[in-house]
């Protein structure tokens, strides 16, 4: 769809409501955790960084997609390290042979060292990858929403818990920057900065900085209204916040579930995955509701859910789709056992590139009509 | 609009009232000047108003405080939200969120304003303030004048009837204090609001106050409808007020303005007596703390000093060179790279280019004891050198680090400020104490370098005095001083030499008399009222006088 052609909520420049990229997010996610073929697995990752690249918005957030890439190549590296060491496949080609060390009898099933083989070592690479693939899709997020936007859409009923991860998030900065200046002042005093003796003593101006900090946000906080009741009872109150968390207590769960294609069922009934998840979003809608019914305070400017929201999470929702209906494919496991060259089903491979569509379909970012966004230049260098 | 009732609150653990018989009545739309002595009671009196104290600060109130008729005592300060707003020393510290216009929302959504009266209300806001630009910035980024701007419109969108503002303007520079001055006077006569602030530097506010309500250290609290009457007996006074009590001008100017209109017998005395004025540098001591010691080698050197932050120039190719003997005024708007230039002079940081020499050496390389004996360094917050229990173990600490004998840095103190009880908390001490302890403590070393930031924002004119006194036998004794500030009044008083930054290069670096009476910028009030006489402070003019008379009475 070319740009002029589009409507004009696809074109119009704004943020996406952030719970749509969550939500792309978690489709990828769950087809990523749904197959360890290192192809679509790539896939999955090069898709994600198509639309990271796209559509992230500037602030040091936007660089969660490469942080957490990185981070899943340490993963990677530490399941083929476990593998070699404690790997317990012993088919295919030999690498080489570890010495094997004996165990005492109680950690039976258990082996260090041994013969490492071709095989054991592609499935740790594979197995690790999908892990990586994974926790790229959740850097993608972080790198297309700023988390304190995440925070404006958490249900009112967990308004207070909302407020205290606001204030952490911006204390947690100003935490660092006061321990430098405090290094600095001990620096000036002529004493050492470093050394237990040292950060001991720091401790006592930097938390006391911080508490007085926090006393005087809270002061600042209760003269601008926050913590009026409005009239709601307490009881009343608890049970709407209550809905909510078991709710998601729930929603997560049932996430589990779906991630998960091993999981148990009850007398062969799947509970952990839709079901669960469908309670849980039940019950957490219940307890909004009920809360909100009773106004105790409003929200500003909302973040709407229109058109360009519903295309890019039922982007992100039709790979988790498609791969949880290719179900036990065989060509979904990354062939390791003997190793082989993967196959691709095309329905795979479709579903995931519609989980790049996003990169064009979903509105641009405000600021970045006249010419690339300032940040931008300058983090494609540092990245 | 605001009532207090024979108001006593008592702090708790505390034998005597903090403010003890308070009975006044602040009427509607009147912008009322808060003004007292350091430790006086000031943010005490301005938490009352909206129930802060005693609510969140703990203490007992006696008496009644009634705003719009609605009494603190059983109103805690989130059900006063919809009709006072509070914004309170450091506005940083009390932010909520992260960007301006979630910020300016936050009290609205709090109070649950309807969606479109927010949306306007925002809207109305930004354009009242004139931070319209600054609206999808992050507050983090906000220069002062601008994030003092934005805590204002962040209580204004609820739509209060009162203000309460804490030392607004006290850590601005004097373009930014402008601003946030014009922004206040806007909602006094636009919107009618009730104005009740408190600040150190009443030269920069007295002359748009309505009232002024002045308190004492014993704890009592009066309002005066006529400022420039409550000024004659307030415990502290601008430099106007000063010159024109001394003057004896009826009724007591409080503007420059006012001032200069009243002094024109004054002046004409004054150039009689100097005819060649606009030249009169050799009939007056070229800076107020006498002659530099010069041919001594410099006690520090920048040496075409360049410093890069985050792709943006702070320094470009700077040269200075610092005497023994000199006071240095360093000065600039805020961003203008003085605290960058002071941490240099420090070695707190390093420059990208060029050299930095204290003494004889890099001061980056020092540290120990070699260090506190060649810079003192007292930061913007002085609180953050102080770790220890009690202010006599803090000057013990001091003793030790510096290897003096025991008693050295509390023989130092006592001297900048008698009667400080050494079993004090570094934290209870006031602002001014604080800074003097801290002082102290830099002092032990006898460092040839001593670098002040900001040292008098939140001292009242007493305890700026004292700063001065100290630093000036100092200097006298052969230390090289550089002080960042803002304050006119204190180069004025204390300085030799005035060094401006600007857009990263030193636009003047001339004698401090020169710049002072050249420039409106930096033109402390006397020399304002009284130019183009090169005179700077109060006690200049009394001096001139009195050698004046002297010499009448030589002459008869």
């Amino acid at each position: 769809m070319s740009p002029a052609l589009a409507p004009p909520a696809f074109t119009e420049p704004r943020l996406l409501h952030p719970g749509a990229w969550w939500l792309w997010a978690l489709g990828l996610a769950t087809a990523a955790a749904r197959t360890t073929n290192p192809l679509l697995l790539l896939l999955i990752a090069a898709v994600a960084a198509v639309v990271v690249v796209e559509r992230r918005v500037p602030g040091p957030w936007s660089r969660s997609y490469t942080a957490f890439l990185k981070f899943g190549l340490v993963i990677i590296a530490i399941r083929v390290v476990l593998e070699v060491l404690i790997g317990a496949t012993d088919v295919g080609l030999e690498l080489f042979t570890f010495p094997r060390i004996p165990l005492p009898d109680w950690m039976a099933g258990v082996q260090l060292g041994g013969p490492v083989t071709l095989d054991g070592v592609l499935f740790a690479v594979f197995d690790g990858l999908r892990i990586a693939v994974m926790l790229a899709c959740f850097g993608a997020a972080n790198s297309l929403v700023n988390p304190s936007r995440l925070l404006r859409i958490i249900p009112a009923a967990l308004y207070e818990a909302g407020v205290a991860v606001v204030v952490c998030m911006t204390v947690a900065p100003i935490l660092i920057s006061d321990a430098g200046r405090i290094r600095e002042a001990r620096r000036l005093r002529g004493r050492t900065t470093g050394g237990p003796r040292a950060w001991g003593q720091m401790a006592i101006p930097l938390f006391g900085g911080a508490l007085d900090r926090s006393v005087s946000l809270a002061a600042s906080m209760d003269s601008r209204g926050y913590g009026r009741t409005a009239g709601i009872p307490a009881g009343q109150r608890f049970v709407n916040s209550s809905l909510v968390v078991v709710g998601l207590v729930g929603v997560v769960i049932g996430l589990y579930g779906l991630l998960d294609g091993s999981t148990p069922g009850v007398a062969g009934v799947v509970v952990l995955g839709w079901p669960m998840l469908l309670l849980g979003a039940v019950l957490a809608v219940a307890g909004s509701t009920l809360a909100g019914r009773r106004v105790s305070r409003t929200r500003y400017r909302p973040d709407p859910w229109a058109a360009p929201e519903w295309v890019v999470s039922v982007c992100g929702l039709v790979p988790a789709a498609v791969f949880i209906a290719l179900g036990s494919d065989p060509a979904l496991i990354g062939p390791s056992s003997p190793p082989g060259w993967p196959q691709v089903p095309p329905a795979a491979l479709v579903a995931v590139l519609v989980g790049a569509l996003p990169a064009v379909l979903s509105p641009p970012l405000p600021g970045t009509d006249a010419g690339p966004h300032p940040d931008r230049r300058r983090e494609e260098v540092a990245v | 609009m605001i009532e207090f009732q024979t108001v006593d609150l008592t702090y708790d653990g505390s034998r005597r009232p903090q403010l003890h018989g308070v009975d006044l009545t602040i009427p509607e739309g009147e912008l009322a000047l808060v003004v007292g002595p350091t430790g006086s009671g000031k943010s005490t009196f301005l938490n009352l108003i909206n129930g802060l104290a005693p609510h969140f600060t703990g203490g007992t109130l006696a008496g009644r405080v009634l705003v719009a008729g609605r009494s603190t005592a059983d109103h805690p300060p989130r059900e006063m939200a919809d009709l006072v707003g509070v914004v309170r020393q450091d506005p940083q510290t009390g932010f909520v969120t992260d960007i301006v216009e979630d910020e300016l929302a936050y009290t609205m959504e709090s109070l649950a304003v309807a969606p479109a009266v927010m949306r306007r209300r925002v809207e109305e806001t930004l354009d009242l303030l004139g931070i319209a630009p600054l609206r999808d910035r992050p507050l983090r980024s906000l220069s002062g004048g601008e994030r003092q701007r934005v805590a204002i419109g962040s209580v204004l969108t609820a739509h209060p009837r009162v203000l309460v503002l804490d030392e607004p303007t006290s850590a601005l520079d004097p373009q930014a204090a402008e601003e946030v001055l014009a922004a206040v006077q806007r909602l006094v006569h636009d919107l009618g609001l009730t104005v009740v602030l408190s600040e150190h530097r009443l030269e920069r506010v007295v002359q748009y106050a309505d009232s002024v309500i002045t308190l004492d250290d014993a704890g009592r609290v009066e309002r005066d409808p006529v400022p420039a009457r409550a000024m004659v007996s307030a415990p502290v006074r601008p430099p106007v007020v000063e010159l024109g009590l001394f003057a004896q001008w009826r009724p007591l100017p409080l503007s420059i303005r006012d001032a200069r209109r009243a002094a024109a017998e004054l002046r004409q005395t004054l150039t009689e007596q100097t005819p060649a004025a606009p030249h009169a540098e050799t009939a007056f001591p070229p800076s107020p703390a006498g002659p530099v010691v010069s041919g001594a080698a410099p006690a520090a050197v920048l040496d075409r000093v360049r410093v890069v932050r985050g792709g943006r120039t702070v320094l470009r190719n700077l040269d200075l060179a610092v005497h023994p003997g000199e006071i240095v005024a360093l000065m600039g708007r805020n961003g203008a790279g003085k605290t960058t230039l002071l941490n240099l002079l420090a070695g707190t940081a390093r420059p990208d280019g060029g050299r930095v020499v204290v003494g004889d050496r890099d001061p980056a390389g020092l540290k120990g004891a070699e260090l506190v004996a060649s810079v003192g360094f007292v930061p913007q917050e002085p609180g953050l050198l102080l770790w220890a229990e009690s202010v006599a173990a803090e000057c013990a600490g001091a003793d030790r680090d510096t290897g003096r004998p025991p008693g050295t840095a509390l023989g130092i103190l006592a001297g900048l400020q008698p009667g400080v009880d050494p079993g004090t908390h570094p934290g209870d001490l006031s602002e001014g104490t604080r800074l003097a302890l801290v002082l102290a403590v830099m002092l032990t070393g006898d460092p040839g370098l001593l670098l002040l930031d900001e040292p008098t924002r939140g001292l009242d004119y007493h305890a700026k005095s004292r700063l001065g006194d100290t630093l000036r036998t100092r200097a006298a004794g052969g230390q090289a001083i550089v002080v960042a500030t803002h304050d006119v009044e204190l180069v004025a008083e204390l300085c030799t030499r005035v060094v401006m930054l600007g857009d990263a290069d030193v636009v003047v670096d001339a004698d401090a008399r020169t710049a002072a009476t050249s420039s409106p910028v930096f033109a402390p009030q006397v020399a304002k009222v009284l130019s183009p006489l090169p005179l700077l402070t109060v006690a200049e003019v009394r001096q001139a006088a009195a050698d004046i008379a002297e010499a009448r009475g030589a002459l008869q």
